[in-house]
């Protein structure tokens, strides 16, 4: 197919000729008969970046990317839309401080604007403790180079006066801001990896649900699927919230449990707030989009399902959450609630590594983080399907960790998925 | 000239007008108008202006589908924006005003967007604003949101107060119309308690809009009746005003009644209540929507809908033109054209599109068979519109209907997927409703009146005698029957002009065309890259105008196409009724310490700790600082005696054969031997081997333990308790209850805390250090027969007691201890000086079992016992957990006295830069020692027990800080422990 | 959600905690044996993850502190079973 660069020249010349001139976004491929070099399981974020990326950086372009619905469907298409990089442990730090700096440079990587807007991300703190916690936080953020700035109550409120600083339960004393965080506009991503994949080779195929593995002597051969089979040098699973179903066709149980997370958002409104706020006391997070809905989300429903869709309780939750810090949207109103299903770990963290089956690879575990992650998680997923070895920024995403007592457990909850 | 589209009749009372303004000008309607009928009764045609391309826009509905008429009601504090003008009862002093336009309404600068419409179609901003890079969140992004977003929201916290309700039945009926109302009539005879709810104000649906008859009277009248019957019967609720917004499992339903007339009235009232059904069963019984039809510029004021037309009319007594066209795909769009000849409004033409005989006599009406409307033409409002024949008909108001689309909205749900049905010519609900739901009439895809009569007398009697009612037998009401034809019309080829199918996300066919045309193929994809459906009206008369253009592009049927699914809520919900009374003060509960008001009276300083408030610190007059009192309360609590409210701390009442041999599986070290009399200092592990908690253990008899958690832990402890006795060993003889807010309990520490204690315990208990050594506990009485527990434990490092007597005389016994104390010049302190005794002490508590800690990192594997399983004794030895460079914890002092040194800074080692790779740990605890002088803290280093002596840096580059420390034991006070035992 | 309690019959899901796969009832006993470190891994660690109907444990702590065996299908959510965790756990052998 022939590759259409876009740019503002593009758009001005189409618009003149009747906007005959634009093409597919992506391919729609059926499964070739030799198979590929490697099939991707899966194409949600993950997994479209890790076929941009296995093409781009390591040339290997016979790769198909097999999605059971439509592209970008899954979490990539259902989050709060946040990226940030201020995470605490040493195992999880540098990896997502390489992601933010892949999200700074993908619209040219890309050549699609997926919006990504550093408009700064702000965790409120209540108590001395919390001050403590966070300030750990941001030294290690500032040791890893990714940027964090600690801002005083008296300049949290000259910066957004619709706070209740003084709420009764949780007065603002402080906040620890990261300002390079911000937000992408999420189904962009799954579109423009897709666009970046599909012009450099790649097969897309969607409507092509995995049924099974081909494994032989525990060596993975290729995939069954509801378009027949496909022989594949290598397989790479990348299906977060189906993970455990995904991998039972291979026999492989996961220290993993699926789990839904509800998201909101208000209607449209003028710009009221330009960056994300967490209230994390409170369950609560929230930012605006560029359309002017309040985006905004909080803790998981709690109890394991498949089902993309929660219930009420988390609702309240959430919204008395927002309530409390920013009673100003009581009247704005919720327009549409939607839940995807998380492959939350044990410890929280994500899993990028080979299994027990020969050429049958697994990337997962991303908890509710996974969105932040997409483009190191496809970078590094494509790393270890390339040579074997993981990539350094993801060498602590083993499966193995648990059987070491090696976890990286950011919350310090434990073996609990629910409370991650 | 006021209300000059009023006529007469409509179930309006015009006797009792009512004053409203529309951006600042005054104006009335009457008692039973909406918002938008009172503004079409005033002649006020554009309303407001579109998202994207700030096109002029008018009423197109008379409902909650409306996408166009979304205002901001109120000012101030109280203003609402993006409130639907077809579903706001009017009420005096009413202010609304248009919104999202730069400008008056009729001259919106920002109608520029209009003219670079062809540079601005689906996706553009996907393909440019890359260059230069740093434009995008300066200058691209910023134009973008200002230019976005619709209504503006106060910043103002939210005035109003919302409530929660609950509410239980075994049928609910959603929807009050011909059909719910015949369903709740046999339902409710049946005995079944019966909630009927409804989104309007007055129920009836569109038997209030119609013309037609039911047993011989009108269908208003009708309604009217039904309803007045219903509300006499005791298992009847009526909830009008009340809309079921989700669908939610095991029968569980969101509702939200809006009371605001109640709250205009008083401000106590709640404006909106959020109610929650529980239901065994539910009949849909929601109707069906009207769309449009996509044809050149469809979307100009007055344009609407041909069924809004009628029910202005009809209700609302309101004649939307006079010179009204009617253009339809079906014969109902003819009902509008005859109604409105009935009510003597004047119609100019019918326009129908499929090539047949004229289904009704339009008097004065030139008719076009075969016919479509391809382009109109006025900016503000509609003057005339073009047909394919060529002829040009002057027109103020044409009214649209492009088939009647199922309200099926709540049966998808729980993820139903609906399925398209030829006949009608839309989607209708599949076979996966939510369980328990059972839809009937037009919601089902019944479309014809006296069918769903018949559908909704019979669905209320087979539901009632499914949960075992006995239903008496009745005659569903009668109606004449009057069919429903229609033939799929999705739009005309427009040219150059836009058709628009979502009009409030300022979506046209030719985006459509063009998403397809990239590559979007799914319904989803093509809703996520256009926005179709998206907007505050969730497509309710878009979607499936937008599918169907969706199949003719790409020449496949309706069923190959699918559809999106709706998503909770069924309209938009306040967030404030969501919180309901939760906020503020009242977002968590809150608990107070039996000694808070006597810590009131000494102007104690508060902090909240979970849900607790504790004193933080008790400043003295003339004390400026708090390091002046926290230092003074830890000195004299040293020197002397210090008293300190630690009932937060969770306590256990754990009784039984088996607790030793309970609590030997709980805690890592030894309890199967505790004596009576003794408390145990124990370590609590969760199965992965991280600690969990630390407390004592006293055993006050044979078969009697009191456990005491820590004030954070206290809740989880006791539920793991729980999980290990009833899951684990269910037999072991273990019986436990919280009994954390049953006994206030107070730590007395210091040199003089016996002394103290002597003069308030009874004289015939011995508290001596013989009788009562280190660790001993007892139960005693004081005060002359108060019966009390006294554990000799300490977190001060300090000769120290807890005692504890039951939360009734927690006030009492704190007065006492302080007036006996003062003769010894008795100090009450503070979580601060609690702090600050505990870091002295080198005691882990929250910052070091943050639960990446294990007990070994602590410095307490000596207390991991070897011969005996426990929980997370197995986990605990996994290699990586044993490893000697781990974090483990010790203490820390700078070189330097004069130095502070702050918790959360790094460590690093002398000349070191900073780096993740280089990181050596943090301090986790810090505080200003005011025995030894200087600064002290408690942190985590890499292989931090072998590292005692050398020197590091603290390294804070969050506040800029960086000192030289040197590693030593955390035990910085009487590390020995002798000023325990004396 | 509603569960059904066997002795307090049908109350909202949000009285109740959820703690996961009813798995950590059967919490292994040979710690004595080096094979137990595989043995705990697994307990503590891996999950089924089922699609369908899943046992999990629920805890009644707004209510009577009972610990609770809920069988629920987690594509629908529908609840097909309810027991009282401690008859589970007598059930396969567990004691004291």
């Amino acid at each position: 197919m022939s590759k259409t660069r876009y740019s503002g020249f593009k758009v001005l010349k189409e618009a003149l000729t009747g906007h005959k001139g634009w093409k597919p976004t992506w391919r729609d491929a059926e499964p070739k008969a030799g198979g590929y070099d490697v099939v991707i399981v899966g194409g949600g974020g993950h997994g479209l970046a890790t076929a941009f990326y296995l093409a781009k950086n390591h040339g290997i372009t016979n790769v198909a990317v097999v999605e059971k619905g439509w592209i970008g469907g899954g979490n990539v298409g259902r989050n709060t839309t946040i990226i940030r990089s201020n995470y605490l442990l040493p195992g999880n730090e540098p990896f997502y401080e390489f992601s933010m700096k892949l999200w700074e440079n993908l619209e040219q990587d890309l050549n699609y604007n997926a919006m990504v807007s550093q408009r700064g991300i702000m965790n409120l703190i209540h108590s001395d403790a919390q001050r403590d916690a966070f300030i750990r936080r941001g030294n290690g953020m500032l040791f890893a180079d990714a940027g964090c700035e600690f801002i005083e109550a008296k300049e949290v409120k000259e910066r957004y006066p619709f706070l209740d600083m003084d709420n009764p339960r949780f007065p603002i004393k402080a906040a620890l801001a990261q300002p390079r965080g911000g937000t992408v506009r999420h189904d962009a991503v799954a579109w423009g990896y897709a666009r970046g994949a599909s012009d450099l080779g790649v097969d897309i195929i969607q409507n092509c649900e995995v049924t099974g593995f081909n494994i032989e002597n525990g060596k993975c051969l290729g995939v069954q699927t509801t378009k027949g089979e496909i022989k594949a040098g290598r397989v790479g699973v990348c299906v977060a919230g189906s993970s455990g179903r995904v991998m039972a066709k291979a026999g492989i149980k996961l220290p993993i449990e699926s789990h839904v997370l509800q998201a909101f958002v208000t209607e449209g409104l003028k710009p009221v707030m330009d960056n994300v706020i967490t209230f994390g006391a409170g369950h609560f997070y929230c930012s605006q989009s560029d359309k002017g809905g309040l985006v905004f989300g909080g803790d998981i429903d709690g109890y394991n399902t498949y089902a993309q869709r929660g219930n009420l309780p988390v609702v309240e939750d959430v919204c008395s959450g927002g309530m409390a810090i920013m009673p100003m949207i009581g009247r704005a109103r919720l327009l549409r609630m939607w839940g995807g299903v998380m492959d939350m770990s044990m410890d929280g963290s994500p899993f990028i590594d080979s299994t027990e089956i020969d050429e049958l690879f697994f990337n997962g575990g991303w908890c509710y983080g996974g969105f932040k992650a997409t483009p190191a998680s496809g970078y590094c997923y494509a790393h270890l399907l390339a040579t074997n070895s993981p990539h350094e920024v993801a060498t602590a995403y083993k499966l193995d960790r648990f059987r070491r007592g090696a976890m990286i457990d950011e919350k310090g909850v434990g073996a609990q998925p629910n409370l991650h | 000239m006021s209300q000059m589209n009023r006529i007469k009749g409509g179930l309006v009372n015009q006797k009792k007008s009512i004053s409203f303004t529309f951006n600042g000008q005054i104006l009335t309607g009457f008692e039973g108008d909406t918002l938008a009928s009172a503004l079409l009764a005033n002649n006020k045609k554009l309303v407001g202006r579109s998202f994207k391309y700030h096109r002029p826009r008018g009423i197109v509905t008379a409902g909650s589908e409306e996408p166009n008429a979304i205002m901001e009601i109120g000012n101030g504090a109280y203003k609402e924006p993006n409130t639907k003008a077809t579903i706001t009862q009017l009420y005096n002093g009413l202010e609304a005003n248009s919104q999202n336009h730069r400008g008056p309404l009729g001259f919106d600068l920002m109608a520029i967007t209009d003219f670079l419409s062809p540079l601005l179609g689906a996706g553009f901003y996907y393909k440019t604003f890359m260059w230069p890079k740093a434009f995008w969140e300066k200058f691209y992004e910023p134009a973008i949101r200002n230019a976005a977003g619709l209504g503006t929201l106060s910043t103002e916290a939210d005035p109003d107060t919302y409530d929660k309700g609950f509410r239980y039945c075994d049928i609910l009926i959603i929807g009050a119309g011909a059909t719910g109302l015949s369903a709740a009539i046999t339902a409710a005879s049946s005995g079944a308690k019966v909630i009927l709810a409804d989104e309007d104000f007055l129920m009836g649906g569109r038997l209030n809009t119609e013309s037609i008859k039911i047993d011989g009277g009108s269908g208003s009248k009708w309604a009217k009746d039904t309803v007045a019957a219903l509300s006499t019967m005791e298992n009847v609720t009526l909830m009008s005003d009340t809309t079921i917004f989700g669908v939610y499992d095991h029968g569980i339903y969101g509702a939200i009644e809006n009371r605001s007339s109640e709250a205009r009235e008083d401000k106590d009232k709640p404006r909106q209540v959020n109610w929650r059904i529980y239901a065994k069963r539910s009949i849909l019984c929601a109707g069906a929507i009207e769309r449009s039809i996509a044809f050149g510029n469809n979307d100009r004021p007055g344009i609407m809908l041909a069924s809004a037309v009628r029910s202005y009319a009809n209700r609302f007594a309101v004649a939307t033109g006079d010179k009204v066209s009617v253009y339809t795909n079906n014969d109902d769009g003819w009902t509008t054209a005859r109604d409105l000849v009935l009510k003597n409004v004047r119609v100019v033409a019918v326009i129908d599109s499929r090539s047949i005989s004229p289904v009704l006599r339009v008097p004065g009406a030139e008719i076009f068979m075969g016919t479509d409307v391809v382009d109109t033409k006025g900016r503000r409002a509609l003057k005339s519109i073009k047909l394919s024949n060529g002829k040009t008909i002057d027109t103020d108001c044409l009214a649209v209907s492009g088939g009647w689309n199922p309200n099926l909205h709540l049966t998808c749900h729980h993820r139903g997927i609906p399925k398209w049905n030829g006949e009608i010519a839309s989607f209708i609900p599949d076979k996966a409703n939510p369980p328990g739901m059972t839809v009937a009439g037009r919601a089902k895809g019944t479309m014809v009146l006296s069918d769903a009569i018949i559908e909704g007398h019979n669905e209320g009697a087979s539901v009632a005698s499914d949960l075992g009612y006995k239903v008496k037998k009745s005659d569903p009401s009668e109606t004449p029957s009057v069919s429903y034809s229609v033939t799929a019309n999705w739009g005309v080829p427009s040219g150059k002009n836009r058709a628009w199918v979502d009009l409030q996300n300022d979506v046209t066919a030719k985006d459509i065309k063009l998403a397809n045309q990239e590559g979007f193929k799914s319904v989803e994809h093509v809703k996520r890259y256009t926005t179709l459906g998206m907007a505050t009206d969730q497509g309710k008369t878009a979607n499936v105008l937008g599918i169907g253009i969706m199949a003719d592009n790409m020449g496949q049927t309706m069923e190959e196409t699918g559809t999106t699914i709706f998503r909770p809520p069924y309209s938009p919900v306040a967030i404030g009724a969501f919180a309901g009374r939760r906020r503020g003060m009242e977002f968590y509960p809150t608990r107070y310490t039996p000694s808070h008001k006597w810590s009131v009276e000494q102007n104690a300083i508060f902090v909240e700790v979970g849900m607790w408030y504790r004193s933080q610190w008790f400043p003295l007059p003339g004390e400026t600082h708090w390091r002046e009192s926290v230092d003074r309360e830890v000195k004299q609590t040293r020197a002397s005696v210090g008293i300190c409210d630690v009932t937060t701390l969770g306590k256990i009442d754990i009784k039984g054969s088996d607790v030793s041999e309970f609590l030997n599986k709980v805690y890592v070290n030894a309890f199967a031997k505790v004596p009576v009399g003794k408390t145990r200092y124990g370590l609590m592990l969760r199965e992965d081997g991280m600690v969990m908690d630390d407390g004592t253990t006293a055993r006050l008899s044979e078969n009697h333990f009191v456990m005491t958690t820590t004030t954070a832990n206290a809740v989880n402890v006791y539920r793991h308790l729980q999980f290990c006795h009833q899951c684990l060993w269910p037999d072991l003889d273990v019986h436990m209850i919280s009994v954390t807010e049953q006994f206030a309990q107070y730590a007395v520490a210091g040199p003089n805390s016996r002394k103290l204690l002597q003069k308030v315990i009874d004289s015939d208990c011995d508290i001596s250090n013989e009788a009562f050594p280190y660790m001993a506990a007892g139960e005693i009485t004081v005060c002359g027969g108060i019966p009390a527990r006294l554990f000799r434990i300490s977190f001060s490092g300090e000769l120290a007691y807890e005692i504890a007597v039951q939360t009734r005389y927690g006030d009492s016994l704190m007065r006492v201890l302080m007036e006996a104390g003062e003769e010894f010049n008795v100090v009450p302190y503070g979580t601060e000086a609690l702090g600050v005794m505990r870091i002295e002490k080198g005691h882990a508590a929250g910052p070091e079992l943050n639960g990446q800690t294990s007990a070994y990192d602590l410095g307490m594997g000596g207390m991991v016992s070897g011969k005996k399983d426990f929980i997370g004794y197995k986990l605990g030895l996994r290699e990586d957990l044993l490893r000697d460079d781990r974090m483990q914890m010790v203490g820390f002092k700078p070189v330097n006295t004069q130095d502070l040194l702050q918790a959360g800074s790094h460590l690093l080692n002398l000349r070191d830069k900073p780096s993740t790779e280089t990181d050596q740990g943090w301090i986790s605890s810090c505080i200003y020692s005011p025995i030894l002088g200087h600064y002290i803290g408690i942190g985590f280093i890499k292989s931090g027990h072998s590292r005692k002596g050398e020197f590091v840096r603290a390294v804070d580059l969050v506040r800029g800080n960086d000192i030289e420390v040197e590693i030593c034991s955390p035990h910085f006070v009487d590390p020995e422990g002798e000023r325990l035992r004396v | 959600m509603i569960i059904n309690h066997p002795l307090l019959g049908p109350r909202d899901s949000e009285e109740f905690v959820y703690l996961g796969a009813a798995d950590l009832i059967n919490r292994p006993n040979n710690w004595e044996q080096d094979a137990s470190a595989e043995d705990f891994y697994q307990y503590q660690y891996i999950r089924e993850n089922i699609a369908g109907d899943h046992r999990e444990l629920w805890y009644h702590e707004q209510g009577d502190q009972s610990w609770l065996v809920v069988t629920r299908n987690t594509l629908s959510h529908e609840i097909i079973n309810v027991e009282l965790a401690q008859d589970v756990s007598r059930g396969i052998g567990r004691g004291k």
